[in-house]
C-alpha cells in the first residue's frame, strides 16, 4: 500500500541549524495496516508524515502509494489518496466558515472544482447522517462556523472529513495531544471505529504508550529518522510498556525522551 | 441647504462608484487574508486605460471592459510574484503597483488625460434615457443610477462566485491555507484568482471614476488601499448585524458611501482635500485600534456609556448578538 524507499530529508541545509530529520527510513504498509508510531523528540514521526504528504520535498529516496510513484507530486495533488488529522485543532478545519461547508470542501478532496455550487442540497442530508455518527450533536448545528467548536470537536470534525472520500492512507498525527484526556478518548474510539468500519490503511503516531499497543495491528518505533523497531500481530499485543522503553534503549543506546510521552 | 443636498448627492455617487473597488480591496484583505498593495496602481490603471481607449475612440462600454482585463492582469502579475517566486505578498503587491506607475504613464502618455467634449458611460446612458423617456437626468442622477446598479450587478455575482466550488476554496484560503492543501486544492491557484478578481473590479472601478470626473489621472490611485480600508471598516462597525455574505459585501459599499459623505461634509468644514489623506489614516488606525483598547477597562465604560447614550436617542436596547 504504502512504501517508502531509503527516504533522505535533512532541514536547512548548510546553516548551523542543519538537521538530518529523515535518514534511510524504509517502510512497507500493507493494506489495512492500521500502524501506530512512536519515538522521542525530533525522532522524526511528524517529518515522515509530511513527507508522506508532500508538504516538502524529499532530498533522495521514494514514496510509492498503491503502486504509484507519488515522490515528485506536490501535496495538492497526493492529497486525493490521504486523509489528514493534525495535532493542532485549528489546522484541519476553516474557522470562519460553517461546519457544512467544510465538509463540503472534504467531500471535494481529490476533485476538479469548478463553478458549481460549493455545497448541493442532497449533500446536506448525508452530512448530517455523518455527523450524528460523532454524537456531539453537531448534525443540528450545521450552519454554525467552525470556529465556535471545542478543540475536541473541532478534531472529531477533521477526523470526519479525512475519512468523507475513503482515503488510500490516513495520516494522524498526535491528534488527540492537545485534546484533555476524556475527549482523546473518544476521539481515538472514533478513530478505531472509522479506520476499522471503513477498512483504512492508518499511520498513527502517538505520544502514549499504552494506546500506541492497544490501538491498531503493527507498531513502529522511531529513532534519528528512522525505524528502530517494527512489530505486529500478537507479539504488540502482549507488548508492555517496559518492554517498549527497553527496546529503545538496545536500540539506540539512550533513555527514551520525549516531553509528551505518557509511559504509565 | 441645497448645496449640502447636492454635495450628499455627489458623495453618495462617487461612494458607489469607489465602492467596487472596496468590493476588491475586501475580496483579498478580508476574504482571502493577503495585504494586496496593487490595488493604488490597479485603480489608476483602469482610469488611465478607460481614458486613453475613449480619447483614441473606442466605445466607453468596451473602453471599461479592456480597463477590467488590465486590472486582472494586474491581479494576475502580483499573485505570479508571490506564488511562483515566493516574494512577500506586501512587496509582491509594492512592486506591481510601482511598475503600473510607469506603465499608466506609457499608456497615457502624459499624466493627466482629459476626457473633455468625448461620450463616456454616464453621457451615453444619459442621452439613451432622455431619448427614451424625454427625461433629461442631471450627470449626478446619471451616476446613481449606472453606481447602484453596477455596484448590485457586482454584489450579486460575487455572492454566485463565492458560494461555488473554487469560490468556497478562496474563501477557505484565507481561512486555512494548510487544509485547503490537504483536501486537495491548489492554493497557488486560488490566491492568484482571489488577485484577479480583486484588481479586475479595481480597474473597473477606476475606470468609472475616470470617467466621472472626467480625466484619468497617473495618481488617482494614490492611497486607494488605505481609503478601502477605511470603508470596509466604516462598513464592519456601522453594519455589523449583516452576517451573511451578501450582506458583507453590501456593507463594504454602505461604508464607501459613508466615507465619502463624510469626506464631503469634512471638506465643506474647510479642510483641504489634501489633509483627507491624514484624516483617513486616523480613522483606520483608530478602527484598528479598537479591539486592542476594548481590552482598557475606560474605553469598556466609554463603549457602554456609548451604547447607553444610542439607546436614549433611539428609544431602544439592541440586545448583542451572540454575547452571553
Ligand atoms: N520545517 C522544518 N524546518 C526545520 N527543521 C524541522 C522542520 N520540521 C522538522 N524539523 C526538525 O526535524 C527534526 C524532526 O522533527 P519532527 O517534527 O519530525 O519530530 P517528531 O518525531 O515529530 O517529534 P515530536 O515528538 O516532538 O513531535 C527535528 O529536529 C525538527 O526540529
Ligand atoms: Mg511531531
Amino acid at each position: 500500500m504504502l512504501e517508502l524507499r531509503n527516504v533522505y530529508k535533512t532541514f536547512n541545509i548548510g546553516t548551523i541549524n542543519e538537521k538530518k530529520a529523515l535518514q534511510d527510513l524504509n517502510l512497507h504498509l500493507n493494506p489495512k495496516d492500521f500502524v501506530t508510531v512512536i519515538g522521542g523528540n525530533g525522532a522524526g514521526k511528524s517529518t515522515m508524515l509530511n513527507m508522506i504528504a508532500g508538504v516538502y520535498p524529499i532530498d533522495s529516496g521514494m514514496i510509492i502509494l498503491d503502486g504509484q510513484d507519488i515522490t515528485n507530486k506536490p501535496e495538492y495533488k497526493r492529497a486525493a489518496m490521504l486523509g489528514r488529522v493534525f495535532q493542532d485543532p485549528m489546522r484541519g478545519t476553516a474557522a470562519g466558515m460553517e461546519i457544512q461547508e467544510n465538509l463540503a470542501m472534504a467531500y471535494r478532496r481529490g476533485k476538479r472544482r469548478g463553478l458549481s455550487w460549493g455545497i448541493k442540497s442532497e449533500e446536506k442530508e448525508q452530512y448530517r447522517e455523518a455527523l450524528k455518527m460523532l454524537d456531539l450533536g453537531l448534525e443540528d448545528r450545521m450552519t454554525s462556523k467552525v470556529g465556535l467548536l471545542s478543540g475536541g470537536q473541532r478534531q472529531a470534525l477533521t477526523l470526519l472529513m479525512a475519512s468523507l472520500q475513503k482515503p488510500k492512507l490516513l495520516l494522524l498525527d498526535e491528534h488527540t495531544a492537545a485534546l484533555d484526556p476524556k475527549t482523546a478518548k473518544k476521539v481515538l474510539d472514533l478513530t478505531e471505529h472509522i479506520v476499522e468500519t471503513q477498512e483504512l490503511t492508518a499511520l498513527m503516531v502517538t505520544h502514549n504508550m499504552k494506546d500506541a499497543i492497544h490501538i491498531g495491528n503493527r507498531l513502529i518505533m522511531m529513532y534519528d529518522g528512522h525505524v528502530i523497531y517494527d512489530v505486529s500481530g500478537e507479539e504488540k499485543k502482549n507488548l508492555k510498556v517496559d518492554d517498549l522503553l527497553q527496546k529503545f534503549v538496545t536500540a539506540s543506546g539512550e533513555e527514551f525522551a520525549n516531553d509528551r510521552m505518557m509511559l504509565a | 441647504m441645497e448645496g449640502i443636498l447636492l454635495a450628499t448627492q455627489g458623495a453618495i455617487a462617487q461612494g458607489i462608484l469607489w465602492g467596487v473597488m472596496v468590493l476588491g480591496v475586501y475580496i483579498t484583505f478580508r476574504v482571502l487574508d493577503f495585504p494586496d498593495m496593487t490595488v493604488d496602481g490597479s485603480f489608476a490603471l483602469g482610469g488611465a486605460v478607460c481614458a486613453t481607449m475613449i480619447t483614441k475612440g473606442m466605445n466607453p462600454f468596451l473602453a471599461v471592459l479592456v480597463a477590467i482585463l488590465t486590472g486582472v492582469l494586474a491581479g494576475y502579475v502580483t499573485g505570479f510574484l508571490h506564488t511562483v517566486f515566493q516574494i512577500p505578498g506586501i512587496l509582491a503587491g509594492i512592486l506591481t503597483q510601482i511598475s503600473l506607475y510607469s506603465i499608466n504613464l506609457r499608456i497615457m502618455g502624459r499624466s493627466n488625460l482629459p476626457l473633455l467634449k468625448m461620450d463616456t458611460v454616464f453621457d451615453m446612458v444619459q442621452h439613451a434615457v432622455y431619448n427614451l423617456t424625454g427625461l433629461e437626468l442631471a450627470s449626478v442622477h446619471v451616476a446613481l443610477l449606472i453606481g447602484t446598479i453596477m455596484a448590485i450587478l457586482v454584489i450579486c455575482l460575487l455572492y454566485w462566485f463565492f458560494g461555488t466550488e473554487i469560490g468556497c476554496a478562496i474563501r477557505a484560503t484565507g481561512n486555512n491555507e494548510y487544509m485547503v492543501r490537504a483536501l486537495g486544492q491548489n492554493t497557488n491557484v486560488t490566491k492568484v484568482m482571489a488577485l484577479m478578481l480583486s484588481n479586475g473590479l479595481i480597474g473597473m472601478s477606476g475606470a468609472m471614476v475616470a470617467m466621472y470626473q472626467g480625466f484619468g489621472d497617473v495618481s488617482m490611485g494614490t492611497g486607494a488601499i488605505v481609503i478601502g480600508l477605511a470603508s470596509i471598516v466604516i462598513g464592519e462597525v456601522l453594519f455589523k448585524s449583516f452576517k451573511s455574505f451578501f450582506g458583507k459585501f453590501m456593507s463594504v459599499v454602505f461604508g464607501a458611501i459613508i466615507y465619502r459623505i463624510i469626506v464631503a461634509y469634512v471638506l465643506q468644514l474647510g479642510l483641504t482635500a489634501s489633509d483627507l489623506k491624514l484624516l483617513t489614516a486616523i480613522v483606520v488606525a483608530i478602527a484598528l485600534a479598537v479591539p486592542v483598547l476594548a481590552k482598557y477597562t475606560f474605553f469598556k465604560k466609554l463603549s457602554r456609556t456609548l451604547h447607553y447614550v444610542f439607546a436614549r436617542l433611539f428609544g431602544k436596547v439592541k440586545r448583542q448578538e451572540g454575547e452571553q
